[in-house]
């Protein structure tokens, strides 16, 4: 859509809207579509991808850099240290990464054995981690990520002890940040022999996993929980809790309570594969706001540093990363992103993407398993296009490109390691991301709940 | 277990002295796997978990939380009542309560057989997996909620709400069941699940005569969202 110098609107097809057509800014043309859809199939929506709407992020915050009070470090010179360890409070064997950037929890099921193969090959070249899913983990995915994080989701599908004693790092899932209070989705088109098998489940059903643990509820029996699980693995392996974006300040002083090692913190802009847009758009808070809220809950406990936040939820840039670095995360975990650099919207799949009703930079499907990219799709003949060596690659270059970009931020603000970001390197250029980040508006000394009104 | 095995002593582990870490850690070593005897649980959590190697467990007393959770090869048998979550997500094996079970006894397992000898309570079986649970008493509501595969039989009543969202697990009652959770129905009891009822009651040494039971399954309605629209979720 653009519009015409004689003010009136181009639509995508090409064809000119007079300037006295006005479009409601109430029901826009998204909002009708979807009035239309929904009186046409008497169902919710039901899509991938994540939040869509514009929420307060990482781009309303901004670097002050060095000045003649702070004296950078000399790009590629001077050392700026990337490396985290996570799971030093009770494991006895913690994770050692090489970047503070994670690949986020994405099942197989939802993706192709080839989108996972390729997440660990890229992940493992760069020296961190990535995750299972609510799907359990695959024999291809523990051969090629070097640490793998095992799940424990409330479906507990495909869970066993030998996965756990396989596992380098055990999350506990309560929620995401795209649904908190709301279990995984799998249609029955994606559910082949070996996704049922796996799950237990017969082939072709809709699989709607449950969103509470079968057996503990509550902070007091999560900390029994995980001291179980801690007793099968014999306190070796560090036990992660993942928490949707909520009552986060809560949240996690109740999972340090309850013995976690890390903190999962996933902002309401958090991918999924399949959940209802009503969900998606409408419940959780904006990582932005969360992060600050976590941070502040570990300082009281005396716990940051030593319980590791790892945040998650709309991480795209290096830039992202360092922000949120520099809010008092130890490491950040990114989902879609990673996708993208595998291939998901490819302009070269263009032709495809308009048959199934899309275009490449739109496309959300990801429930339908039909991916022309071959990511997250069951199909074999998709799924064969995408090939897990050069998937891995392009992901390497993405990790190490926002690697790059936090490094080049962290020397311009004079830190020798990336965690040396703090919160007084940031302003905010809007006064609610000033409140939620809780860093000054640009030019000012004010943050907005902390200081002046 | 070989002759050697069986004549050597039992191991004996005295909870009010030894730790529940020091326990699983002995019980974690696959060799040398024989019987072990464990006194004055005293009611700790995460009692003779993660075993996988042919144990045999006898503990004397109430347990907590998640005894024999994830269970492997080993037969485990309390001499007492069991907390939440016993014998959950067991692969296989035996787990054998004399006394009642809390809630989420046999949660999501996934194989072998846990006999409770007295009730369960609430939600006995959620998300079973595969194993198969038998109760000699009543179960608690919501019983075999969103159980996938295996064996729920239930010697006495069953709650509220039995096999509510139930996939393709089978579920045996001999009492009453106070109602049926979403999309759970009675079923035709047939030869094959008369013979495998019999079968499971032997198996935990009940002394009940299949006939007496009557099956329920899931009617499979609630298996996809809404079929006309299949192509547009």
């Amino acid at each position: 859509m653009a519009t015409t110098e004689s003010g009136g609107t181009v639509l995508a097809t090409g064809r000119q809207v007079a300037p006295s057509l006005r479009e409601s800014a109430t029901f826009d043309r998204n909002v009708i579509a979807e009035i239309q859809r929904a009186a046409r199939e008497g169902m919710y929506d039901i899509r991938g991808f994540g939040a869509k709407r514009r929420v307060p992020n990482f781009d309303d915050l901004l670097f002050l850099g060095a000045s003649v009070s702070r004296y950078p470090l000399e790009g590629y010179r001077e050392r700026c240290a990337t490396d985290v360890t996570i799971g030093t409070r009770f494991a006895s064997e913690p994770i050692h990464l090489d970047i503070p950037i994670t690949i986020a929890g994405m099942s197989f099921g939802a993706l192709s054995g080839n989108a996972k193969e390729a997440l660990g090959r890229g992940a493992s070249e760069v020296g961190t981690s990535t995750t299972t899913g609510d799907g359990g983990m695959t024999p291809e995915e523990r051969e090629h990520s070097n640490k793998l994080i095992y799940q424990l989701l409330p479906s507990r599908y495909g869970m066993n002890p030998d996965d756990l004693r396989r596992a380098d790092a055990i999350e506990v899932v309560i929620g995401q940040g795209a649904k908190p209070g709301g279990g995984g989705m799998l249609l029955g088109h994606k559910i082949s022999d070996r996704v049922a098998a796996m799950r237990d489940l017969p082939k072709g059903i809709d699989q709607r996993s449950a969103c509470r643990h079968p057996d503990w509820t509550g902070p007091d029996d999560l900390e029994i929980k995980i001291e179980e699980l801690r007793e099968i693995t014999d306190w070796r392996i560090p036990i992660y809790i993942k928490v949707g974006a909520t009552r986060t300040y809560y949240d996690v002083a109740l999972a340090v309570k309850a013995g976690a090692d890390a903190i999962v913190l996933d902002g309401m802009q958090g991918g999924t594969a399949a959940t209802q847009e009503v969900f998606i758009e409408h419940v959780g808070i904006p990582i932005l706001a969360a992060i600050p809220q976590a941070v502040e809950s570990l300082m009281e406990l005396d716990m940051h540093r030593k319980v590791q936040l790892i945040v998650s939820g709309g991480i795209r840039t290096g830039a992202d990363v360092a922000k949120a670095l520099a809010l008092g995360a130890d490491a950040v975990a990114i989902g879609v992103g990673a996708l993208i650099a595998l291939g998901d919207n490819a302009p070269e799949h263009e032709a495809e993407y308009e048959r199934i009703g899309s275009s490449s930079g739109f496309y959300d499907d990801w429930q339908a398993g039909l991916d022309p990219a071959g990511i997250s799709t069951q199909e074999p003949e998709l799924e064969a296009r995408l090939d897990p060596v050069l998937g891995g690659r392009r992901l390497a270059n993405y990790l190490r490109t926002l690697t790059l970009e936090c490094q080049t931020l962290a020397r311009a603000c004079g830190k020798s390691h990336v965690h040396n970001l703090e919160p007084e390197d940031l302003c905010a250029l809007t006064i609610e991301a000033a409140a939620m980040a809780r860093v000054p508006l640009a030019g000012t000394s004010w943050i907005p709940g902390v200081n002046g009104i | 277990m070989s002759a050697s095995q069986t004549a050597a002593p039992p191991l004996h582990f005295d909870l009010r002295t030894d730790t529940v870490r020091a326990l699983n850690s002995r019980l974690h070593d696959p060799d040398g796997a024989g019987r072990v005897q464990v006194s004055n649980p005293d009611g700790r959590h995460a009692i003779a978990v993660g075993i996988d190697a042919p144990y045999e467990v006898e503990i004397d007393g109430h347990v907590g939380y998640y005894c024999a959770g994830m269970n492997k090869q080993a037969t485990v048998r309390v001499h007492g009542n069991c907390g939440v979550g016993v014998a959950e997500n067991m692969m296989s094996g035996r787990v054998i309560v004399e006394g009642s079970a809390s809630q989420a006894a046999g949660a999501t397992a996934r194989g072998g057989l846990l006999v409770v000898g007295g009730d369960a309570s609430a939600r006995c079986g959620i998300s079973l997996k595969g194993a198969n649970i038998v109760v000699r008493g009543s179960v608690g509501h919501m019983s075999a909620f969103m159980a996938q595969r295996g064996c729920l039989v239930v010697c006495g009543d069953a709650g509220e709400a039995l096999g509510d969202s139930l996939y393709e697990a089978r579920l045996y009652v001999r009492g009453e069941v106070a109602s049926l959770g979403a999309d759970c129905i009675a079923k035709e009891m047939r030869d094959e699940h008369l013979e495998q009822l019999r079968a499971l009651l032997e198996a935990a040494e009940v002394d009940a005569d299949p006939a007496d039971f009557r099956r329920y399954g899931s009617a499979r309605q609630l298996y996809n969202f809404k079929i006309d629209n299949v192509g547009v979720y």
